[in-house]
């Protein structure tokens, strides 16, 4: 599809001219928050009130940066944003690799030991993928109630992998179809079981989406809000939560350096795995979507 | 192998019991959790629906009462009224922004690589993230106003965010910005598929580029437009987090969406029992959206 445009000429040069011109301006709109986020986190408050949205940062300071992770006040509490970005990670580890590890095991039974029904089983799960979650805030709350795992982390971490087994199980699905099932049935003549098909050979060749599927849930858990914000409790939010108690707690005067400070902490690691893995970012955005 | 008892010939014995059903003994729990976790608690919600529930669940049955009440309340109103407005213009800003970007970006751009990451990484932020910063951008003592009128247009005003009747419009705005690099990539992804052949035969026929695109590439795509529609509406209905964080639902309840009432009455206000009926009609509205994509999808499945 590329190579349309080919004759060379002036009116050809000025249509690239603009071609270029549209696109950066294109970048600019997408870049241009960050670029503020990021400036503002470095000023000190008289510069902002003072300043321009687009002006560099005359002194920049670390103090913003300190002030969000350690003193900020996030409702009730002044401990900044710190010991809830750590409770992100406390959340969102397991709750990976739990779900994924279920979600491999899942697309390989469903794949390579079809049964009377699969095709109905991975139609209900696939319809988990798609329920608005306010459709089960309520029972969950009280079954949370009921294992006793109110406002905990393990209760947030269950919640997680419970609704990602829908996702794990539909990558791994899709993937596990375009592996050779002779591969497979050679190894059950072999007399080789299920669990060292796939340990031996499913497992080896599975790295790609393994690493979608790790990256769509890791993006998926540390950037959720509703279920944060309505199964944690104090000490037990999630940074996106404790973020937004940051930005809505008004005591005086707003500090907006601090502001985007704490939303630069809570952006970092998703916007570091997509920096390092961008291709496998997309290929999780779009194995929903796009068959394959 | 030289062993000639191959499976299918082999006598029933505990083992191989347990080989043939293996399989659906390690989807078990999985399908168990769905079924209770998914099935069960919708049925559950439904049947808080039709329940007098306030502060906490109880099952004093009022039939579709709590349904009549929401219809009757002029803040659902407003939600859903404000879903359609931001689900029509999110999903069709994003369409038209995400297939221009992708065509353009097709046309042998160089630093194509680093002006596509640029377009995306937004979706990999949390949309309270998004909402923070869009908020502190549409500020309008800080923000593009304040710096437009330092720029000497004294009278330039961008003060949506505090307008009730302009404020939906800033959710428009956060959202594509947030989203719409994701349409570019589904979209490039599709026309990177489209054969090469096709162009080439509509150029020698002296077809015009835009014509080109409009009557052969486009029709092409149509599959990528379906699911970008599918994915793009379902973001919208479960928009919940960009309105907390960008506007809170205000001015007043002015961008209030079915997913912001729901939690509020649900888990604010001590109205469990209308909470449930709004997620109810949310989850009818998903599923108009869905059946049909489901539907094409499994049926596309089988002929392909």
């Amino acid at each position: 599809m590329a190579n349309v445009i080919r004759r060379r000429g002036i009116k050809a040069r000025v249509g690239r001219g603009v071609l270029y011109a549209v696109l950066i301006t294109a970048a600019l709109f997408y870049a241009l928050p960050l670029i503020v986020m990021l400036m503002t986190s470095f000023k000190p408050l008289s510069e902002i009130t003072a300043g321009s949205l687009l002006s560099l940062p005359q002194d920049p300071t670390l103090a913003p940066w300190a002030k969000a992770w350690g003193e900020a006040c996030t409702g009730m509490r002044c401990e900044g944003v710190g010991g809830y970005f750590w409770n992100s990670f406390a959340i969102v580890i397991p709750a990976v690799l739990i779900s994924t590890a279920i979600g491999a095991l899942n697309g390989y039974a469903l794949t390579k030991w079809r049964f009377k029904g699969s095709e109905l089983v991975f139609a209900l799960m696939l319809f988990g993928c798609f329920i608005p979650f306010q459709v089960v805030l309520l029972p969950m709350a009280q079954t949370l109630g009921w294992l006793g795992l109110s406002s905990s982390r393990s209760g947030l971490v269950l919640v997680h992998v419970v609704f990602g087994i829908a996702f794990t199980t539909l990558f791994f699905r899709n993937f596990y179809v375009g592996i050779p099932d002779e591969l497979v049935s050679a190894a059950k003549l072999d007399g080789a079981g299920f669990f060292r098909i796939f340990w031996r050979i499913l497992l080896p060749v599975s790295a790609p989406i393994i690493v979608v599927s790790i990256i769509w849930q890791f993006t998926q858990i540390w950037n959720d809000f509703l279920f944060g914000v309505a199964f944690s409790g104090h000490s037990t939010q999630p940074v996106t939560v404790a973020l937004n108690n940051l930005v809505n707690t008004s005591t005086g005067v707003s500090e907006y350096n601090v502001n985007m400070a704490a939303a630069m902490i809570a952006a970092l690691p998703t916007l570091l795995v997509y920096v390092l893995a961008g291709k496998y970012f997309v290929r999780g955005l779009t194995a929903g979507s796009v068959k394959g | 192998m030289s062993d000639t008892t191959s499976p299918v010939f082999r006598r029933p014995t505990a083992s191989g019991w347990l080989q043939a059903w293996l399989p659906r003994l390690v989807l078990a729990p999985s399908v168990a959790i769905i079924l209770f976790f998914v099935y069960g608690f919708m049925l559950w919600t439904f049947v808080l629906s039709l329940t007098s529930s306030r502060m906490l669940p109880s099952y004093d049955f009022v039939g579709f009462g709590q349904y009549a009440r929401l219809m009757a309340n002029d803040r659902w109103w407003v939600a859903s009224t404000n879903l359609m407005i931001f689900g029509a213009l999110f999903v069709l800003i994003c369409l038209v922004l995400g297939a221009v970007l992708a065509i353009l970006l097709d046309q042998k751009i160089r630093q194509e690589g680093a002006l596509r990451t640029i377009y995306l990484y937004p979706m990999a932020l949390s949309f309270i993230v998004t909402g923070v910063v869009w908020k502190w951008l549409l500020n309008p003592q800080l923000g593009i106003q304040a710096m437009v009128r330092s720029w000497g247009f004294e009278s330039f005003r961008f003060d949506w965010i505090v307008d009730p009747n302009m404020a939906i419009y800033t959710l428009v705005i956060a959202a594509v910005w947030q989203a719409s690099g994701f349409v570019m990539a589904l979209f490039l992804a599709g026309l990177r598929g489209i054969d090469d052949s096709i162009i080439k035969a509509a150029q020698l026929d002296g077809a015009s580029l835009a014509r080109i695109y409009w009557r052969v590439v486009m029709p092409c795509l149509r599959p990528v437009v379906f699911s970008a529609v599918m994915i793009l509406s379902h973001i919208a209905i479960k928009s919940f987090d960009l309105v907390v964080a960008l506007t809170g639902g205000g001015p007043g309840y002015a961008t209030d969406l079915p997913a912001t009432f729901m939690y509020t009455h649900a888990f604010n206000r001590a109205q469990i029992g209308l909470g449930s009926a709004s997620a109810m009609l949310m989850l009818g509205g998903v599923l108009a959206i869905l059946i049909p994509y489901l539907y094409s999808e499994l049926r596309s499945r089988k002929h392909g």
